[in-house]
């Protein structure tokens, strides 16, 4: 399940002398139509925060560093334990979850107690940090991700598969729709690409052997303007994606399956 | 008959329930206005780690759906009613074998079969999984199919809404909701010929808990509000073992126990030494000691209170309120093979590598047993509304056994899309689209609205939500006293009193987040209150329900629903019976393999 096994990992660093304060500087917005703007917060310091919770110390009392009494910073978040996807955003420059995002790592990182939080930027900012990322799961409607069925009655079981394919499927099925792979691709802007992780689910359809019946019209979803050739192997977005999604691999074995359809495709009609 | 205009179902909630309820709709060729607060996929039911259970017996174990179906009976202190237990234990296997068809990437056997393992509360090999984060697979897989009637344009998603209120005629039948638009704050009335709420549990009223943080109760709240019954409040599961966190505590899945994972303090109080250090005979193996047959697998309900003793007596890890889960003593292979996505959780915010040390835990918040009033077709008591999932109140009783909930969601869901087709189909419309009620739903609703953004006071909100939390952690949870809930209901009208002098605290009300929550904080002070009534009503101890004043189940009194109704003056209580036609009552023991 897990790329990173094995290795011996004891106790993570430990923050020596943290500060007394931390300052938590976000990009704010009030609407779509209006511009950004940065506030800053501070507050005490304790162990164990996140940026979730540093969120909701603010939120309690919205008062800015300098003393201005501001609007509560508004933000998305649901699980709280990286599988939703909801609460990603751009901290300290790097696009993650804001739930994993420990402040004590945040600031051995940085070396300073100053964090700073960013809506995404290639999706709409509604307000703050919050962004409307809708268009990811309409990329899931052009790539068909779904399997096919016949009906949802008793029809027993379904293909029997060894324990490796399943594995191998499930590496990309856990795809929380994040995004940060597409904030951190450098040929993605505008919506003009699909981008990985419709990719990777497209591919995650192919691979099963129902799935497979209906690659063709899910690759078609792949072949056209917005598709799959946009991609100029950055590898950002495997390099960010939270899940460990094997996604230049993904895009790799579509290209394959694509010139292969394009090939033996067209012969058969 | 309602046949020249098109026959339409709000399903309200997007988590397994609303899903699978919508996804039978739609393939019966209906349409649906699906609600929901986060887009679908992000429900909280991605959240469910270790699995689903289903009686498929791959082990050749003599497992059987009659054997689940008591065995849910049993844990949950026959409590439940049981009939619908044992037809969700019959369709189980099924339901697994669909999921199995809709390409969920379930572990295997080395035949190439769906793989089992075990959970709490059975001696079994009864749980199906994907990895760790079964519940985002299953999810997944009907938000897939879901996608596939969107776009057929049998499905219309509405997300990002938040239902606030029913629909009512003036004979009381449900007619469709109100819901909020949280961006632009528009109210906005769906008409429908029937309802469905699958809106989850209300953990976020204990303050934090294993729940997502949609999980308010407050659509569920708000239909008790207006008429539905609400039932058996007062049982809550607080799960054996959690991570302890500043924001929430995140669930260390059953699914660890199951593989292996042993509970564990030094027999030596405060004994500070490295858990590696401390050799075997030095080891308290409690529960192992006291339930030889089931030991680390026995019931969430029995776990929790004795983790909860040993801390109390001064046994906790370091004195403090936590004790060892150990895997180190399985291979990292197979735990990476089979747990990685939780220990993932676990290293990701304690820092340890629980292959190598034992991990801290102590229980949590992290189910309701009880919820809406449903009968065996999922129909609450207000014709037109249905409920399913973790918001009705049916199947688990007293206590759920692990891997239980999530195959309950779907049962609820299919059976409640059965029920509302078969509704709606008959249901006559009469003049409700011209009488008027929707509009004046809505103006109800727009004057709420107003009342709060107005609302000038020097209360903060998210403190009395906080305050809130703190004391049903508290005095509703584990152990329960009977002065204590007195007094905490006593906390609870003074917060609501204190609710009507918050200010919202934000003059930009575009995407606001916080109206929201302080209408959902009222309708949980409202929950609240049914919670901690109905526990102070209950004088036994019950699954989940533990009293040390009355330690004992007591059948004779007690063998009975608890049913809340809404009146201005607070929930008004009464009984109705449990049906335990199928098995007679017996008492719980799981130190020896359970009679049959
Ligand atoms: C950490 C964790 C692990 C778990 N693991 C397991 C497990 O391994 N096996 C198992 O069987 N069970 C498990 N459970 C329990 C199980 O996950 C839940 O009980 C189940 O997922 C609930 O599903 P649901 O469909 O009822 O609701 P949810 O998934 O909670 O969905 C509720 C839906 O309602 C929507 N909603 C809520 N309020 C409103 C409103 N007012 N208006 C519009 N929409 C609204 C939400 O947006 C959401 O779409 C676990 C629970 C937790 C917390
Ligand atoms: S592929 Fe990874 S980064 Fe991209 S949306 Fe999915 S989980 Fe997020």
């Amino acid at each position: 399940m897990t790329a990173k096994i094995e290795g011996l990992k004891t106790k993570k660093k430990v923050l020596e002398n943290p500060p007394q304060t931390i300052q938590i500087k976000i990009q704010r917005r009030e609407r779509p139509d209006k511009s950004s703007y940065w506030e800053t917060f501070e507050i005490s310091y304790r162990r164990n925060l996140n940026v979730i919770s540093a969120l909701m110390e603010i939120r309690k009392n919205p008062v800015t560093k300098d003393g201005k009494k501001t609007t509560p910073p508004v933000w998305d978040m649901s699980c709280l334990e990286q599988v939703c996807g909801i609460c990603t955003m751009v901290i300290n420059g790097r696009v993650r979850q804001a739930c994993s995002a420990l402040i004590d790592d945040l600031l051995i990182e940085s070396g300073s107690n100053v964090i700073t939080l960013q809506p995404m930027s290639k999706f709409p900012n509604i307000r703050d940090l919050k962004v409307d990322r809708s268009r990811m799961f309409e990329h899931l409607k052009q790539v068909k991700a779904w399997i096919e069925l016949d009906g949802t009655h008793d029809l027993g079981p379904g293909p029997r598969m060894s324990n490796d394919e399943a594995l191998q499927r499930y590496a990309y099925s856990r795809c929380m729709t994040c995004g940060c792979c597409l904030e951190a691709c450098p040929q993605y802007h505008d919506n003009n690409y699909i981008g990985p992780q419709a990719i990777a689910q497209a591919r995650l359809f192919n691979m099963h052997p129902t799935g497979r019946m209906n690659m063709q019209e899910r690759l078609e979803g792949l072949m056209g303007e917005d598709g799959i050739t946009n991609c100029g192997n950055a590898q950002n977005c495997v390099k960010v994606c939270p899940k460990n999604i094997p996604l230049t691999k993904a895009i790799y074995e579509t290209n394959r399956d694509i010139t292969l359809n394009v090939l033996f495709g067209w012969l058969k009609k | 008959m309602a046949v020249s205009k098109k026959m339409k179902i709000v399903v309200v909630g997007g988590g397994l329930a609303g899903l699978s309820a919508t996804m039978k709709i739609a393939e019966a060729g209906y349409d649906v206005d699906l609600i929901s607060v986060v887009p679908v996929k992000r429900s909280h039911s991605v959240c469910a780690q270790g699995g689903i259970n289903g009686a498929v017996n791959t082990k050749g174990e003599g497992d059987s759906p009659w054997k689940h179906f008591d065995d849910t009976v049993y844990g949950g202190d026959f409590l439940a009613d049981q009939p619908p237990v044992k037809r969700m234990c019959e369709m189980a296997p099924q339901i697994i074998y669909l999921f199995d068809r809709m390409g969920v990437p379930f572990s295997r056997t080395k035949e190439g079969l769906i793989d089992f393992r075990r959970f709490g509360g059975t001696l079994h090999h009864r749980t199906a999984y994907a990895g760790a984060s079964t519940g985002q697979q299953l999810l997944y897989a009907l938000d897939e199919q879901v996608r596939k009637y969107e776009v057929a344009g049998k499905v219309t998603k509405y997300e990002g809404w938040e239902m606030l209120s029913l629909v009512l005629d003036s004979h009381q039948v449900c007619r469709g909701v109100v819901a909020m638009n949280l961006q632009t704050l528009e109210l906005k009335a769906f008409p429908a010929d029937a309802v469905i709420i699958a809106t989850g549990g209300p953990g976020l009223i204990f303050g934090k808990s294993t729940n997502s943080q949609t999980c308010t109760g407050s659509a569920a709240s708000a239909c008790y509000q207006q008429g539905a019954k609400y039932a058996n409040g007062e049982f809550i599961q607080v799960h054996p073992t959690a991570i302890p966190g500043e924001d929430k505590l995140r669930l260390m899945s059953e699914s660890a126990r199951g593989e292996g994972g042993r509970i564990w303090v030094p027999r030596k109080k405060g004994d500070k030494r490295d858990p590696r250090d401390i050799p075997e005979s030095e080891r308290w193996y409690f529960l192992e000691e006291k339930y030889p047959a089931y030991g680390n697998l026995v019931p969430r309900d029995i776990a929790t209170r004795e983790i909860f003793q040993v801390c109390l007596d001064g046994y906790g890890v370091n004195g403090e309120n936590q004790v060892y889960l150990d895997l180190t003593h399985i291979p990292a292979e197979t735990l990476n093979r089979k747990l990685g996505a939780i220990l993932e959780i676990y290293e990701m915010f304690v820092g340890d590598d629980p292959r190598q040390v034992p991990m801290r835990i102590f229980p949590g918040v992290h189910y309701s047993m009880g919820g809406l009033w449903v009968d065996y077709e999922q129909r609450t008591n207000i014709p037109g509304l249905l409920a399913a999932g973790e918001c009705d109140f049916s199947i688990h009783g007293a206590n759920r056994l692990g891997a239980n909930s999530l195959v309950s969601c779907v049962y609820g869901g299919f059976v409640a899309a059965a029920s509302a087709v078969e509704y709606a189909k008959n249901v006559e419309r009469k003049e409700t689209e011209t009488n008027g009620i929707y509009d004046s739903e809505i103006k109800r609703q727009q004057e709420i609205n107003e009342r709060i953004i107005k609302s000038e006071g020097p209360e903060n909100q998210y403190k009395i939500h906080e305050e809130l939390g703190k004391w049903m952690t508290e005095n509703v949870t584990v152990i329960r006293y009977n002065d204590r809930l007195k007094a905490t209901d006593e906390k609870i009208l003074e917060l609501m009193d204190r609710f009507k002098r918050i200010s919202i605290n934000d003059s930009n009300l575009w995407a606001t987040q916080a109206l929201p929550h302080a209408r959902q904080l009222w309708n949980m002070l409202e929950l609240a209150r049914v919670i901690t009534l109905g526990a102070l009503n209950r004088n036994e101890s019950r699954g989940a329900h533990y009293k040390p004043e009355f330690p004992e189940r007591n059948d004779e009194e007690w063998l009975k629903t608890t049913i809340a109704e809404w009146s201005a003056e607070g929930p008004v209580f009464s009984y109705i019976p449990v049906d335990v036609s199928l098995i007679p009552p017996r008492k719980r023991d799981y130190s020896k393999p359970k009679e049959k």
